[in-house]
């Protein structure tokens, strides 16, 4: 920014302004951009909005908690059977169309427009390159008719097909001994799963609902189903996927709700 | 042990109506929000989950000692269908005086019987919600997951109710409450056939 010379105005200060407070202050001014202010303002609002945030809770009954939570999430882990296999229904009792869930109304979709779409990938994976569309309907598809259950209490039985994500894993030379995998989704949505479930057999990337493309209040063009996961676990409209060894926080653990949510 | 169980059930069965209120079972009933735990349904989850490590371990060890010790069968059993009968005939006659404190009369072993059975169903309920493919076994011996849900609610109802009657009548007997609070008359045992050194040995003659 350059300073102009002195208007001839009668309104300026003859003695320009003591610049000592600017310069004093100038490491603090030069940390506020708008952008940050922004970003600030609209969290501070945000905060009224979210359930559950730090202002209505007690802290140190808080971080109690999450630390019970923590320990529930080894908890789980340690009870997880890898192999086991969650049970499976017949086609007839599969619910059309599924029950929809996000933390906004169905009406606030935003669909994804599968053109323009590419799925990313990031952290402990040797063949990086982003698949389309045409590229994921390509890979071997598998099936399952399981029961999805919401955290809530809900539940419905499911068609889902796609690929299993062990092999899409597998394919792209994935670290299988990392810690989570992560989804970053349309609607910035976060979630993570521990390698042992990324691993399940009953673990897949689905693509298809009822032997349809999945709709876009579920996921379109591609969505997380696992057998063995609260249904908050199954990411929808994923734009990239990141092995890594760093826990990835997520939307619904944010706001306290336990990680590993297995069920 | 018993004040332990009485605390994780008041978190437990607070923060359940939190949870139930999420999704009802009940069209008809939901719980007023003032009488739940927890600010929003995570806070009623993160409570539910921390409240059940309390009240199974406590219960484990309070079903080990009662069993181990024989006690569950000394103070609860055996149970006469002819004594339930007298006792509700008294209690009715606004009879309630326990004259001895160390007895349970019939109708309070049948209830306490009762709510320790409900108390381990309410359990494998809840481990059946709460891992309904990691003990899909479990689960199955509910029939599925939301049968075992309203299983967990019935047992959480049969608990409120026992916890009505059990808290007004322990009001109604003052005497047994200061008991509770202190640890209760002290009972001397004394083992049925004693066999001491001294005693003579019997000569028949």
């Amino acid at each position: 920014m350059s300073i102009r010379p002195p208007s001839p105005s009668i309104f300026r200060p003859r003695k320009p302004i003591d610049q000592t407070v600017m310069k004093e202050n100038r490491l603090l001014v030069d940390e506020i951009n708008r952008r940050n202010v922004l970003r600030g303002a609209l969290s501070l609002g945000a905060l009224t909005m979210l359930t559950g945030c730090e202002p209505y809770e007690n802290q140190a009954l808080q971080t109690f908690m999450r630390a019970v939570s923590s320990w529930n999430d080894r908890a789980q882990s340690l009870i997880f059977r890898p192999n086991h296999l969650a049970p499976t229904f017949s086609e007839s009792q599969v619910v059309k169309p599924p029950r929809f869930n996000a933390y906004y109304d169905v009406e606030d979709v935003k669909p994804v427009d599968s053109a323009g779409w590419k799925l990313e990938l990031a952290g402990l994976i040797q063949d990086k390159r982003p698949w389309t569309v045409q590229q994921i309907a390509g890979l071997p598809e598998q099936e399952l008719i399981i029961r999805h259950i919401c955290v809530e209490g809900w539940d419905y039985i499911g068609q889902w097909s796609g690929v299993n994500l062990r092999h899409f894993l597998e394919r792209v030379g994935a670290d299988l001994t990392a810690k989570y995998v992560a989804f970053k989704c349309a609607d910035d949505y976060t979630e993570s799963i521990d390698m042992a479930t990324a691993l399940h057999p009953q673990t897949i990337l689905a693509t298809k609902y009822a032997r349809e493309p999945i709709s876009d209040p579920f996921g379109f063009p591609l969505r997380l189903r696992t057998a063995t996961k609260l249904g908050f676990k199954n990411a929808k409209w994923i734009m990239a996927i990141e092995v890594t060894n760093e826990f990835p926080d997520t939307f619904w653990h944010k706001q306290g709700f336990n990680w590993f949510a297995g069920i | 042990m018993h004040w332990t169980n009485a605390a994780a059930m008041l978190i437990m069965i607070t923060s359940g109506w939190k949870i139930y209120n999420d999704e009802v079972i009940f069209g008809w009933l939901h719980f007023p929000e003032a009488i739940t735990l927890g600010k929003y349904a995570q806070h009623g989850l993160q409570w539910h989950f921390f409240g059940m490590w309390i009240l199974a371990i406590n219960g484990l060890v309070y079903l080990t000692y009662g069993l181990a010790t024989g006690r569950f069968r000394e103070k609860l059993l055996p149970i006469r269908p002819s004594e339930v009968i007298a006792t509700v005939r008294d209690a009715l006659r606004l009879r309630l005086d326990h004259d001895d404190l160390t007895h349970y009369n019939a109708v309070q072993k049948v209830l306490y019987v009762g709510i320790i059975l409900v108390g381990v169903v309410v359990v494998l309920s809840g481990l059946a919600i709460w891992k309904p493919i990691q003990f899909s076994e479990l689960t199955s011996l509910f029939y599925d997951f939301q049968t075992a849900r309203l299983v967990h609610f019935l047992c959480m109802a049969a608990i409120v109710g026992f916890l009505v009657v059990h808290v007004a009548l322990a009001i109604l007997v003052p005497k047994s409450l200061l008991a509770m609070l202190t640890g209760g008359p002290v009972v001397k045992r004394e083992s049925p056939d004693p066999v001491r050194a001294s005693d003579p040995i019997p000569v028949n003659e």
